[in-house]
C-alpha cells in the first residue's frame, strides 16, 4: 500500500526534535508511505500565539490547512502534539463558532487561499494504528527487541481535548503498536500527565520537577525507558536527567525514545537514520540495546 | 356533522379574575361588546366567576333567561373548564354547551398593552360566540374498571403497592423478573438514618406477599405484551422455567449442597459479582419464593446432557425438580397497572479516572453493602481483595451524578448512603474514613442529625470532587496504596491522600431496558430516561396513559421512605378508580362515518395511541372510543374525509376561524 | 489596602476584603461570551479542575478560584495573577470538569486580556516568552527554539543562560541545536494577513 500524506513538520522537527523527523521518515519509508512536506508552511503558533491573539492564532493554522488543500492533500500528518492540537482546534472552532469561521474565512479569501475545510489532521501514531494496522506492522518485523521494558508516555495535547488520536484517560494505541513489535510495556499511570511543555525553559524548577515525577514513577513501575510521541515531551524528559540526578539524588539515566525510533528499528531501519545517537540520557542502555549489528551509534559533533 | 338547532340564546360572562385580567383587559367594555354579538341575550362581567356566587350567576341566567349556550371568558380551560361545565350541568344544561375563552394566560398575562389586549379579547369572544352556536349536546361514556391490578416489579415499591391493594380486597398480580422479590433493598445491610436492618424490615413484607390470598406472585417472569386501555388491560406474562416446581419445593436447599459442582464457580448477581454461585442457586436465604432456580446456561445437564443429577436424588420423594419444564405464557385481565421496575446503579467503569475495574481495591457502594452485610460474601468483614483489613478508606461522592459527561441529575440517595457506609465501615474496621463531596445533601427527617453524628465520629469530610484515583506513589507513604488527588476547596489546598480502599458512591439511573418497557406500556420517558409522571408536582404517580401508575425509582431516584409513600399513593389512585367502578371519558373522540370510509387504512398507522382497528370483513376503520385521546391526526389525515371528531367538528372550527377574522 | 504599621513589630497587615463596587459583572459576562467560555456560570466550584491540574500546587489562585473570581467580576485579581501564565494548556481540567467547561479556553481569554490591559506580571518569564514567540513568528513565519530562549532570557534574567549552558552543550553535541533562523518565503504575505486582523 503506497500512500502519500501531506506533512507538516513543525518548528522543532529540525531542532531539538530532529531525531523524530529522521525516524518518522525512515519508518514511513519502510512501510511504503510517503510524506509530502507542505511547501512554505508557517509555524502553528502553539500555545504562545493563542495567549496573545486568538484570531491570529487561528489564522496561522488556517493558512497551513488551506495551503494543504491547495496542494491537493486530503490529509495532513503532523508529528508534534502541539501542532496537531492547534490545527484540530482551528477546524473545530471554525466549525462551531460563526464569528471565528467568518474572521478566518475572510482572511483566507483576502490572501487568495481556499477555505480550510476537508483536510483531516492526522498524527503518525494513529496513522500507523488505523491506516497500516497492527497485523501489517507485525508482519514486517525483522528484529527482536533486546531492550528493557518501556513506559509509553502520551502527554496531553494529542489525547486531549480531541479524542480521535486515542482515548483521553487511558490511551493504549502506542502500547499496542510497540507490543506488536515485541516490546514489553508497563502499566504507566502517569502516561497522560503533563510534562510542563515550555515550562522547563521559563520556570525551570517547576518544569524539571514535573519531569522528575514522570521519570521516577516510570522507574518505580519497572520501566527502563520511556517512549514518547511529542518532540517537546521527549526533550523535557531527556535533557534534564543530569540535573535531576544531582538535585533529587535519584539515580536516573533512562533513554527517552520516539515511538517511531522503536518501530523503525524493529522494521529494519539503521541506527543513524533513526537518530538513535541523538539521545542525551540513557546512552549506555542505547548502546547495549541497539549495537549488535556492528552499527555503532555515532556521535554528531 | 353538526348543525345549529333552533333558537340560540347565548350568555357571555367575562371574568375579572381579581385584577389578573381586569388590570390589562377592559372587562367592562368587553362585556358590553359581548352583548352586541348575534344571539347573545345576556352579557356580564364579574370579579371571580369560578367562585360559588359567580357560578350561581350563570345558573340563574340559564334558568331565568332560558340560555342554551354559555361563553366564559376567563382563565385557561386547564384550570376551570371542568368547574364551568359542572355549573352548566347543575344548572340544567348539557355541559358541552360551554365554550371557554382564555383571556388570561393567552392575553392579559402576556402583554402590558391594554388596547391590544382588549382587542384580542374581543376577537376571541366574538369567535367563541359564533362557535358555541354549533356546539352539540354530548354525553360522557363510562368505561367499567376491572377490579384486578397488576404490579410490575417486586422491590419494596411493588411489594408495598401490592400489599396495600391486596389488603383492601383487590386481586393483585405481582410480576418480578428476578427469581425472588425484594429488589435492591434486599441487598442492603442497614438503612439510613436509623440504621434499621434492611432485611429485618423487608422480609416480613415479603412473607406477607407470599401468604396473601389476594396476591398472585409470579417471579422469574416478565410482561411481554399489553393490550387494552384503562379498566380493561389484557396482559401477557412470560414465565421462565425454574426447572423446579414451586408448589412441590419445600425450600430445604438440599439440592444446592448436592450439586456436582463442589465449588461455586459462576458470578453471583445478588452479591454483585463478589461471590460465586452454582448452576442451581437461590439468590439469598430469605428469598421469596423459597425455591431455587437452575440456570440452563451453566448447568452441565443442559449443556451436555451428561450429569449425575445428584440434585434430583437429593430432592428425593418430593420430586420438585423437573428438567423438562418449559416456559409458559399467562394471560390476565386487569384494570390498572402499577410500574415499580426500579433503577440500576451507574456503571463505574464509565469514569475511567476513578480506577474501577483497573485497581482491585476500588469498589462500588453496592459491593460494599454486600461486604458489610453479615450474610454477604465475607460474612460482614470489610476486607480488601487480598483479605487485609483497610486502615484508610475514601468514599467518593457523585460518581455518575451531577456530571454532564454521564448523568446530569443528582441521584438523591448517595449522600445519605455514603454517610451510612462511612459509619458502618468505621464500625467494622476502625479505619480512617474520608468522604469527598461537592455538597452534602441531607434533607430528610433525621438526615441532618445523622450527618452531625458522623462529624462527631471524626469521619473526615473534604469538600472537593475527586480528580483522580491513582496508584502513582510520590512518597514512600503512598506505596501500595491508592492515592486520591483532590482540592480541599474549603481549606484551599490541593491534597494527596493515600488510602487502602476506595468506595465509589455511584448514582442511580434508569434500568437498561427502560425504553423498551415504556413502549410496552405505552407511556413516556423524561429526558433522563426515567418514566414520566403526569405532573411533577400535582400528579407524581400517574402517567399520561390512564390506568398506568408509577412507584419508586423507575420514576426518579429516591430513598425507601419516599418509595413507600409513592407506592401507597399509586395504590390509592388505582383503588380510587376501582372503587368508582368506572371512568368517564372526555367526549372528544374521533369517529368514522363508515359509509364514506374507503378502507385505505391511512388512519390506522397514524394513530399514536393505537386506537384504530381495521375491520377486515367490512373493510372499514373503527375507532375505539375509550382509547382515542382526541388528537385529531386521523381526522386531518383521512383522504376521503370520513373521520369526524366530537367537540371539534369542522363547522365549529370554521365558525371560530371566521369569528376571529371578521372584523367588528 | 491600608497598611497598619505597628512600629514595635515589623509586620504589615493587609486587609483582604472586597467591596461590591470592585466587582465588574459586565466584564464577567464578556468573558463568558467568548468562544469556548460558555458554561462559565454553571460552575459548581467542585474543585476537580484544581485537583487534576499538575500546576495547581504552584499557582497563586487554583483554577477553581480563578473561575470564582472571574464570574463575580474581580477583573484585576484574575488578570494580574501568575496562575493563568502557569497554565500549560494540558486540558486535564477541561476533560475532567463535570460541567464540561473549557477552562483552558478561559485561561487563554484571560491571558490575552491581561496582555491587552497590561496587567500581566512584567518580568514573569512566561508572558515574555509568549510575546517573543509572537514577534518572531510575525517576522519570520517560523520559530527558532534557540533564539526564543535567548531573547526571553535577556529580557528576564540573563544569568540563567549560564545555567543553561550545560544543556546547550548536550544539544549541540547531539546535533539538536539549530542556530539558523528559518524564514518562510511568503513572509510578507503572512504579515499582511496577520496585520489585517483585529487583535481580539
Amino acid at each position: 500500500m503506497a500512500s502519500t500524506y501531506g506533512y507538516f513538520p513543525g518548528c522543532s522537527a529540525r531542532g531539538t526534535g530532529v531525531a523524530y523527523e529522521e525516524s518518522l521518515l525512515t519508518l514511513f519509508r519502510l512501510l511504503n508511505l510517503s510524506l509530502d512536506e507542505l511547501k512554505d508552511w508557517n509555524c502553528c503558533g502553539a500555545t504562545s500565539y493563542m495567549s496573545i491573539d486568538e484570531g491570529s492564532a487561528f489564522l496561522l493554522s488556517a493558512r497551513n490547512l488551506s495551503r494543504a488543500r491547495q496542494a491537493g492533500h486530503r490529509e495532513l500528518v503532523t508529528p508534534c502534539s502541539a501542532c496537531y492540537l492547534v490545527l484540530r482546534k482551528t477546524q473545530d472552532y471554525a466549525a462551531r463558532y460563526p464569528e471565528i469561521a467568518k474572521s478566518v474565512g475572510d482572511s483566507l479569501v483576502a490572501a487568495n487561499l481556499p477555505p480550510l475545510d476537508s483536510v483531516t489532521v492526522r498524527h503518525p501514531m494513529e496513522v500507523l494504528y488505523n491506516d497500516v494496522g497492527l497485523e501489517r506492522i507485525k508482519s514486517k518485523v525483522v528484529r527482536h527487541w533486546r531492550g528493557g521494558r518501556v513506559a509509553c508516555y502520551y502527554g496531553c495535547q494529542l489525547v486531549r481535548p480531541f479524542a480521535e488520536a486515542d482515548r483521553p484517560h487511558d490511551p493504549t494505541r502506542m502500547d499496542e503498536l510497540l507490543q506488536a513489535v515485541g516490546v514489553p510495556t508497563i502499566d504507566y499511570s502517569l502516561k497522560t500527565k503533563c510534562c510542563g511543555g515550555s515550562l522547563t525553559g521559563t520556570i525551570h524548577e517547576v518544569g524539571v520537577r514535573l519531569n522528575y515525577i514522570l521519570l521516577k514513577e516510570a522507574a518505580r513501575k519497572g520501566a527502563e525507558a520511556i517512549v514518547t510521541i511529542c518532540p517537546l515531551c521527549q526533550y523535557n524528559l531527556d535533557a534534564y536527567q543530569g540535573e535531576i540526578r544531582k538535585h533529587a539524588g535519584e539515580p536516573l539515566d533512562m533513554p527517552v525514545f520516539f515511538f517511531t525510533q522503536i518501530l523503525g528499528w524493529a522494521l529494519g531501519g539503521d541506527a543513524r537514520s533513526l537518530g538513535l545517537g541523538r539521545a542525551i540520557s540513557g546512552r549506555r542502555s542505547i548502546e547495549e540495546w541497539f549495537s549488535k549489528h556492528a552499527e555503532e551509534v555515532e556521535s554528531y559533533v | 356533522m353538526s348543525k345549529a338547532n333552533g333558537d340560540i340564546r347565548i350568555g357571555v360572562y367575562v371574568c375579572h379574575c381579581g385584577t389578573n385580567i381586569s388590570a390589562v383587559v377592559d372587562v367592562k367594555s368587553l362585556a358590553a361588546y359581548g352583548a352586541t354579538l348575534p344571539n347573545v341575550v345576556v352579557s356580564r362581567e364579574y370579579k371571580y366567576l369560578c367562585s360559588d356566587p359567580g357560578q350561581d350567576l350563570i345558573r340563574q341566567d340559564i334558568a331565568e333567561r332560558k340560555l342554551n349556550r354559555v361563553v366564559v371568558a376567563s382563565c385557561s380551560p386547564h384550570l376551570h373548564e371542568q368547574t364551568f361545565r359542572n355549573a352548566l350541568a347543575t344548572g340544567g344544561l348539557n355541559p358541552f354547551f360551554l365554550q371557554m375563552v382564555n383571556i388570561r394566560e393567552q392575553d392579559s398575562w402576556v402583554t402590558e398593552d391594554k388596547q391590544a389586549a382588549t382587542r384580542k379579547a374581543r376577537d376571541l369572544v366574538r369567535a367563541a360566540a359564533r362557535r358555541v352556536a354549533w356546539n352539540e349536546s354530548l354525553e360522557r361514556d363510562r368505561i367499567p374498571i376491572h377490579p384486578a391490578v397488576m404490579v410490575v416489579g417486586g422491590g419494596i415499591a411493588g411489594i408495598h403497592a401490592a400489599l396495600t391493594l391486596a389488603n383492601s380486597g383487590k386481586h393483585v398480580y405481582l410480576v418480578e423478573r428476578e427469581p425472588t422479590i425484594g429488589g435492591h433493598m434486599a441487598q442492603f445491610d442497614k438503612t439510613f438514618p436509623t440504621l434499621d436492618c434492611a432485611a429485618c424490615i423487608l422480609t416480613p413484607k415479603m412473607s406477607a406477599v407470599k401468604s396473601h390470598k389476594n396476591i398472585t406472585l409470579w417471579t422469574y417472569s416478565e410482561v411481554t405484551q399489553v393490550d387494552g386501555y384503562v379498566g380493561n388491560f389484557k396482559v401477557k406474562v412470560r414465565r421462565w422455567p425454574r426447572y423446579i416446581k414451586e408448589d412441590l419445593c419445600s425450600g430445604c436447599l438440599e439440592c444446592l449442597k448436592a450439586c456436582v459442582y463442589k465449588e461455586a464457580k459462576f458470578p453471583d448477581d445478588f452479591n454483585v459479582g463478589l461471590a460465586k454461585r452454582k448452576p442451581i442457586y437461590i439468590s439469598f436465604p430469605q428469598a421469596v419464593p423459597q425455591v431455587p432456580v437452575i440456570d440452563p446456561e451453566t448447568c452441565i445437564q443442559f449443556k451436555s446432557g451428561k450429569c449425575k443429577k445428584t440434585c434430583i436424588d437429593a430432592c428425593g420423594e418430593r420430586h420438585a425438580i423437573s428438567l423438562q419444564m418449559e416456559e409458559k405464557t399467562e394471560e390476565v385481565e386487569v384494570g390498572n397497572i402499577i410500574l415499580a421496575t426500579g433503577s440500576q446503579p451507574f456503571d463505574a467503569r464509565r469514569i475511567p479516572y476513578y480506577g474501577y475495574g483497573v485497581y482491585p481495591n476500588v469498589y462500588t457502594a453496592l459491593e460494599v453493602e454486600r461486604l458489610v452485610n453479615a450474610s454477604g460474601p465475607t460474612g460482614g468483614e470489610v476486607v480488601l481483595r487480598d483479605g487485609r483489613t483497610p486502615k484508610s478508606v475514601a468514599i467518593v461522592h457523585c460518581v455518575g451524578s451531577r456530571d454532564e459527561g454521564t448523568n446530569r441529575w443528582c441521584s438523591r440517595v448517595c449522600c445519605m448512603y455514603s454517610l451510612k457506609l462511612a459509619h458502618l465501615i468505621k464500625e467494622h474496621t476502625g479505619a480512617d474514613i474520608f468522604n469527598f463531596y461537592i455538597d452534602i445533601r441531607t434533607p430528610g427527617k433525621g438526615f441532618e442529625e445523622f450527618y452531625q453524628k458522623l462529624l462527631n465520629e471524626r469521619v473526615h469530610f473534604v469538600r472537593g470532587r475527586v480528580a483522580e484515583v491513582t496508584d502513582w506513589a510520590l512518597d514512600p507513604s503512598e506505596e501500595n496504596k491508592l492515592v486520591i488527588r483532590v482540592e480541599d476547596t474549603l481549606a484551599g489546598i490541593v491534597r494527596r491522600i493515600p488510602v487502602d480502599m476506595v468506595v465509589l458512591s455511584t448514582g442511580l439511573e434508569p434500568q437498561a431496558d427502560a425504553e423498551q418497557v415504556r413502549r410496552l406500556f405505552n407511556i413516556t420517558c423524561a429526558s433522563g430516561g426515567f418514566f414520566l409522571e403526569r405532573h411533577p408536582k400535582l400528579a407524581p404517580v400517574s402517567t399520561f396513559t390512564d390506568g398506568i401508575f408509577l412507584a419508586g425509582c423507575c420514576q426518579g431516584p429516591k430513598d425507601i421512605p419516599d418509595t413507600v409513600a409513592q407506592a401507597g399513593a399509586a395504590a390509592a389512585e388505582a383503588l380510587a378508580l376501582i372503587d368508582a367502578g368506572f371512568v368517564e371519558t372526555e367526549p372528544n373522540a374521533a369517529y368514522v362515518m363508515e359509509e364514506v370510509c374507503s378502507g385505505c387504512k391511512t388512519c390506522v398507522a397514524m394513530c399514536p395511541f393505537s386506537a384504530i382497528e381495521f375491520l377486515q370483513e367490512e373493510r372499514k376503520a373503527r375507532i375505539n372510543q375509550a382509547k382515542c385521546k382526541g388528537c385529531g391526526t386521523c381526522v386531518a389525515a383521512c383522504p376521503s374525509g370520513s373521520i369526524y371528531q366530537h367537540l371539534f367538528e369542522d363547522q365549529q372550527i370554521f365558525e371560530e376561524i371566521e369569528g376571529i377574522l371578521t372584523n367588528a | 489596602m491600608k497598611r497598619l504599621k505597628a512600629f514595635w513589630l515589623s509586620t504589615e497587615m493587609r486587609r483582604k476584603m472586597k467591596f461590591q463596587r470592585e466587582a465588574d459583572p459586565l466584564w464577567a459576562q464578556k468573558i463568558a461570551e467568548r468562544p469556548g467560555c460558555e458554561g462559565l456560570f454553571s460552575c459548581l466550584q467542585c474543585g476537580t479542575c484544581s485537583g487534576t491540574c499538575p500546576l495547581s500546587i504552584y499557582m497563586d489562585f487554583a483554577p477553581r478560584r480563578i473561575i470564582a473570581l472571574v464570574r463575580e467580576g474581580f477583573k484585576e485579581d484574575a488578570l494580574s495573577c501568575q496562575t493563568i501564565w502557569l497554565c500549560a494548556s494540558c486540558y486535564s481540567c477541561a476533560v475532567h470538569c463535570p460541567r464540561q467547561i473549557h477552562i483552558t479556553d478561559v485561561m487563554y481569554s484571560l491571558k490575552r486580556e491581561a496582555i491587552q490591559e497590561k496587567l500581566y506580571p512584567r518580568h514573569f518569564p512566561i508572558p515574555v516568552l509568549a510575546q517573543e514567540f509572537y514577534k518572531m513568528v510575525r517576522r519570520k513565519g517560523r520559530s527558532s527554539e534557540f533564539w526564543l530562549v535567548l531573547r526571553m532570557a535577556f529580557r528576564t534574567n540573563p544569568m540563567q543562560l549560564l545555567g543553561m549552558a550545560g544543556t546547550g552543550w548536550q544539544l549541540m553535541r547531539t546535533g539538536r541545536l539549530r542556530l539558523r533562523q528559518d524564514r518562510i518565503e511568503k513572509v510578507k504575505e503572512l504579515q499582511s494577513e496577520l496585520a489585517g486582523r483585529e487583535v481580539g
